[in-house]
């Protein structure tokens, strides 16, 4: 994983947030307060912009630049949690030396744990973790098993679309949606839409290089 | 969408450049990070109080700050919490050596943007979490009840504390009491529209309305058809006494506070509902507040807040304040 990677990557991303920018909007009018997918798209947006300030910096100095670029270029939750993030990937071990798939995974799965305890929440409450976690646990399992690379990451897009829908018919326990009690059922979360289509796009551009 | 505004994207930015220059004798506002605060730097030894939220609910927090109440406001994007850079900032402007005191709404943005803040922040601090919103279940399995219009109490209290020289400690202790002191409800006949989205965050009948909605307009306990004043009056204070549980003779703060779209007008007919019902319970009403203080945009509505009262909260309450919002006493 190279700081070009992340670039390249957000740009992708920003491609399909925008393809389903109305879906993810009205999913957050359902159940939130409908500021999710523009709060995602302007991060998006800062991080790309970026670009020139962090293209020839070392891994960790380029994450915690994309970490304060989101915390603060974002606000409300969203910032904090992708914050949390990528802050804590750039704390990742001896990063600089160089971050093969093994070494990424790692990080990610650290960063995902910091954002669950950022955010108090778990698998089964209606937001993004629900994606996050049952991913995260999906390529270190992968990594473990010792399992081909494309076949860890082909798991893992399945696992996020899986945990997406799944947000569906739960009741939300944590956030803006929470507050409507039995109303939230049947509405997918929109973080956890967002997130999938992030994971997916990352996944998908390892796999198709 | 109809609104004053001349891009979504300088929305934030013409407002509050508005606001610093018609209250450049209260306050300053600071730009990128942005954050407003005193005119006059902290006074030695006196806590500062910061606070902040999204946007869009003016006149808090900014038209809060001055004499007798904060000494800084972080506003954030218009329904979006602000974020660790804008509390930093405001925090280095205002820190006099005795500490700051963040005073946060219970919604899940705010509370993790100040604890970032405040995890990054070398000085002393401590926060108070404003849950006084009665329509929403308080359970440590969710992220609980809302922090609405009593935080207007809330820093006005703390505020008055802090300028008489209470300690970080004192201050933060004072500042739960009146939470703790504190309940509130709110309902609304209309949507409100974030600029940036350009159409109505929710969808709401003409002979409907949101009962016990939130300041962004998140739904409340239900959907229900629009009745009379009294009747909704009635029902905003069965559910706040319910929970506050003031005792007959007990003094209380009876504010009763506009969301943006409703007439004073109407928001004084509200008050007058309230007071037969309080009267019938022999509560006695010692302070009153009425107007547009905890807003959501444009939205038509309002909510009531029950602040049970002590010599010391009246005190405190009575107290001179000078900000652009809340001026008495000076």
């Amino acid at each position: 994983m190279s700081v070009d990677f992340l670039i390249e990557t957000a740009k992708k991303i920003q491609v399909i947030i925008n393809d389903n920018s109305s879906e993810i909007e009205k999913l957050d009018q359902e159940i939130g307060d409908g500021d999710h997918i523009f709060n995602v798209q302007r991060g998006i947006k800062l991080v790309i912009e970026l670009e020139p300030t962090i293209k020839d910096l070392i891994m960790s100095k380029a994450l915690n630049q994309i970490a304060m670029k989101v915390l603060s270029g974002i606000g409300g939750s969203s910032g904090a949690l992708f914050g949390t993030l990528f802050m804590t990937m750039a704390k990742g071990n001896a990063i600089d030396e160089g971050v093969d798939y093994k070494k990424a995974i790692e990080i990610f799965a650290e960063g995902v744990e910091a954002v669950k305890q950022r955010g108090k929440a778990d698998v089964g409450e209606k937001t993004m973790m629900d994606v996050l976690i049952p991913v995260s646990n999906c390529l270190k399992k992968g990594v473990e098993d010792d399992k081909d690379l494309k076949e860890i990451l082909k798991e893992a897009v399945e696992v996020a679309e899986k945990g997406m829908f799944s947000t569906k018919d739960l009741l939300a326990t944590k956030g803006r949606a929470s507050f409507l009690g039995e109303r939230a059922k049947g509405h997918i979360d929109p973080g956890a839409r967002s997130s999938q289509l992030m994971i997916k796009t990352v996944c998908e551009s390892v796999i198709n290089s | 969408m109809k609104k004053f505004m001349n891009s979504a994207d300088d929305f934030l930015k013409e407002s509050l450049q508005g606001f610093g220059a018609a209250h450049q004798d209260i306050v300053s506002c600071h730009y990128d990070p942005n954050f407003i605060t005193r005119v006059t730097p902290t006074k030695e030894g006196k806590v500062a109080l910061i606070s902040g939220g999204g946007s869009g609910h003016e006149p808090m927090h900014g038209g809060l700050v001055g004499h007798g109440m904060l000494d800084a406001a972080c506003p954030g994007f218009v329904f979006s919490s602000p974020t660790p850079d804008q509390m930093l900032a405001a925090a280095e402007k205002v820190d006099s050596g005795a500490g700051v005191l963040f005073i946060v709404k219970n919604y899940s943005g705010d509370v993790m943007n100040f604890q970032m803040a405040a995890e990054m922040m070398q000085g002393p601090n401590e926060s108070v979490l404003t849950n006084d919103d009665v329509a929403v279940e308080d359970s440590s399995f969710t992220t609980g009840r809302r922090g609405v219009a009593a935080t207007v109490v809330v820093e006005k209290i703390v505020g008055s504390l802090a300028e008489h020289g209470g300690s970080l400690h004192e201050c933060k202790a004072l500042g739960d009491k009146v939470n703790k002191n504190s309940g509130s409800m709110g309902v609304a006949f209309s949507s409100c529209t974030v600029p940036a989205a350009g159409k109505p965050n929710f969808d709401i009948g003409d002979d409907e309305m949101e009962f016990g909605v939130g300041i962004h307009g998140e739904p409340g306990r239900r959907r229900d058809k629009v009745k009379s004043a009294q009747e909704i009056t009635n029902e905003l204070l069965e559910a706040i006494n319910e929970d506050l549980k003031p005792e007959a003779n007990e003094e209380i703060l009876l504010f009763v506070n506009g969301m943006g779209g409703t007439p004073l007008t109407e928001l004084y007919l509200i008050y007058d509902n309230a007071k037969n019902m309080l009267d019938k319970k022999n509560i006695k009403i010692s302070r009153s507040l009425v107007g547009n203080y905890c807003t959501s945009l444009e939205m038509q509505g309002a909510s009531i807040t029950l602040t049970k009262l002590d010599e010391e909260l009246v005190k405190h309450w009575d107290s001179s304040v000078h900000t652009a919002a809340m001026r008495w006493g000076v």
